[in-house]
């Protein structure tokens, strides 16, 4: 926020996208200021995953331009590549290989030198050392998702995407993705994630965006969302623990996170 | 970005041989149905078989094994593919900077090794159950050069098939129809022992010409007209595949 004076990182203009009859997005306009996190807002269907398809060169818009790190999707989608990373719904890991082993690959294809160690430093930074020689299929779905938040991150892309990235984690695996993104944005990378979590959004981003039915219907700070709303009543409610304090207090967890930690507090491996 | 295109697909040629290495199974699955159709046919059926020449039987038949081997193994592409496509890897590559021919390319380029490792395998058990052949090094490697052709176009069919499928079942079923032909050609009986339509098909189908071509190498005899259509099915299969499979990637990554 305090870099409005750069280019905004990601910038689209009204982007449409159809298919046949379906038209998922109806004209979508937006700015990411660098460096900032950005949370794009919206339930099942809203076409988030389409907009962030689009802008990670997966999908090509029907009208409409959006340029990421100053290259434009379509016509410079090399350039595009180079700048992003993107972290799907469904953790991209290759399972028959060991999480270092998906590191390594990756630093491999993104022509960083030596490779290995920049697997290690990312096993190290990610608390999945001690499994880094483990098959990834048989890690727990937290440490899947960090692997494969890990792998996005190889090579310092400066502008990444994250599309609904604690979908189907536990809390303290939500907590250990916030902590991640809230560094990564603190060391000056430009992230756009997408939600359905409304506590998400106000836990992690600068901006936020509403996305319903193929068009932003709002777009602004936190506190500008909330003005939109009648200034609030004062009302005397006894405060109460949720079920997410109980649970943190017992297993411990402000995602404390070796891997031994998560696997004893009920992490399946699946 | 081209510039990396062969250090790319060699990365990721690298990592689909890591998964063959992991489960070395789908070699052996690969070599079993070809060698047991071989003992079926050497020491059960084949007594029967009249080739009309005087060679062993399994000198006879193990260029259609071959061919046989090559498109049971081909099945595997079209699963790696498929599954590299749902588990969300596929899409990971395609926004990395990587040149987009190079993901496909390192499937093909396993196929290729994994199917000369079967290959090796299925020759030897034919070398113990009595196959000869005086072939020399350049008969050896003529061989070899059709297999690989042979095996890069039906490839290009299981990448096809691998981008298209909706299931797991469908992206390996496209297999049975190849595995299935070299029973109706000249690579088990003549096909002038078939009724008149059958042959006709039998003759004029790749499979006959390529086995003829084979066998012919093998004999140390001259393979004639044979080698050429050979080559030209072979090459004709390798064209249209790969532009199927180059047009349904294009239009499935836009």
């Amino acid at each position: 926020m305090t870099t409005t004076t750069r280019e905004p990182a990601i910038r689209v203009r009204a982007i449409t996208k159809s298919y046949r009859d379906l038209h998922v997005l109806r004209g979508v306009d937006l700015d990411v200021a660098a460096g900032s996190i950005f949370a794009l807002l919206g339930s099942n269907g809203a076409g988030k995953t389409t907009l962030v398809r689009i802008l990670s060169t997966l999908l090509k818009a029907n009208t409409g331009t959006a340029t990421v790190n100053g290259f434009d999707v379509s016509s410079a989608p090399g350039d595009v590549r180079k700048s992003i990373s993107l972290t799907g719904q469904f953790a991209a890991v290759d399972g028959v290989l060991t999480g270092r082993e998906n590191l390594v690959l990756v630093a491999r294809l993104r022509h960083l030198k030596n490779p290995g160690a920049v697997a290690d430093d990312m096993l190290a930074r990610f608390s999945l050392t001690a499994a880094g020689n483990r098959r990834a299929a048989t890690y727990s779905g937290g440490m899947r998702r960090r692997l494969d938040i890990a792998m996005s991150l190889v090579g310092n892309p400066p502008v990444v995407f994250l599309d609904e990235p604690t979908t189907g984690l536990d809390p303290q695996g939500r907590i250990e993705v916030w902590q991640t993104v809230k560094q990564l944005a603190k060391d000056g990378t430009t992230i756009l994630l997408t939600t359905q979590y409304l506590d998400e959004a106000e836990q992690l981003a600068d901006r936020i965006a509403i996305l319903h039915q193929g068009t932003i219907i709002q777009n602004g700070t936190l506190a500008e969302l909330k003005r939109l709303l009648p200034s609030a009543k004062v009302e005397y409610v006894e405060k109460q623990p949720t079920l997410e304090d109980v649970f943190l207090a017992l297993v411990g967890g402000t995602g404390d996170t070796g891997d031994e930690v998560a696997m004893s507090a009920g992490e399946e491996p699946r | 970005m081209t510039a990396h295109a062969l250090s790319d697909t060699g990365t990721l040629t690298g990592r689909s041989l890591r998964h063959i290495l992991r489960s070395p199974d789908t070699i052996i699955t690969t070599a079993v149905t070809p060698v047991a159709l071989m003992l079926l046919f050497v020491y059960v059926l084949g007594g029967a078989i009249n080739t009309g020449s005087d060679g062993s039987y399994i000198n006879y038949m193990l260029p259609g094994i071959l061919l046989i081997t090559i498109a049971s193994g081909i099945a595997y592409t079209a699963y790696r593919l498929f599954l590299d496509m749902q588990g969300g890897i596929f899409e990971r590559f395609q926004s990395m900077p990587i040149p987009r021919p190079s993901v496909l390319w390192a499937h093909v380029l396993t196929s290729l090794v994994a199917n000369l490792a079967s290959l090796v395998i299925v020759t030897g058990v034919a070398l113990i159950m009595g196959f000869r052949t005086g072939a020399s090094v350049a008969d050896w490697l003529a061989v070899a050069g059709i297999l690989i052709l042979f095996t890069l176009a039906l490839t290009w069919i299981a990448v096809i098939a691998g981008l298209s499928a909706k299931t797991v079942d469908g992206a390996s079923a496209f297999s049975y129809p190849l595995i299935f032909l070299p029973f109706i050609s000249s690579a088990f009986v003549p096909t002038d022992s078939m009724p008149g339509p059958v042959a006709w098909f039998a003759e004029n189908q790749p499979v006959t010409s390529i086995v003829n071509t084979l066998r012919a190498l093998f004999a140390q005899q001259p393979a004639g007209d044979d080698i050429w259509i050979a080559l030209a099915w072979c090459a004709g299969m390798l064209v249209a595949a790969y532009a199927a499979a180059t047009a349904i990637y294009r239009k499935k990554i836009s």
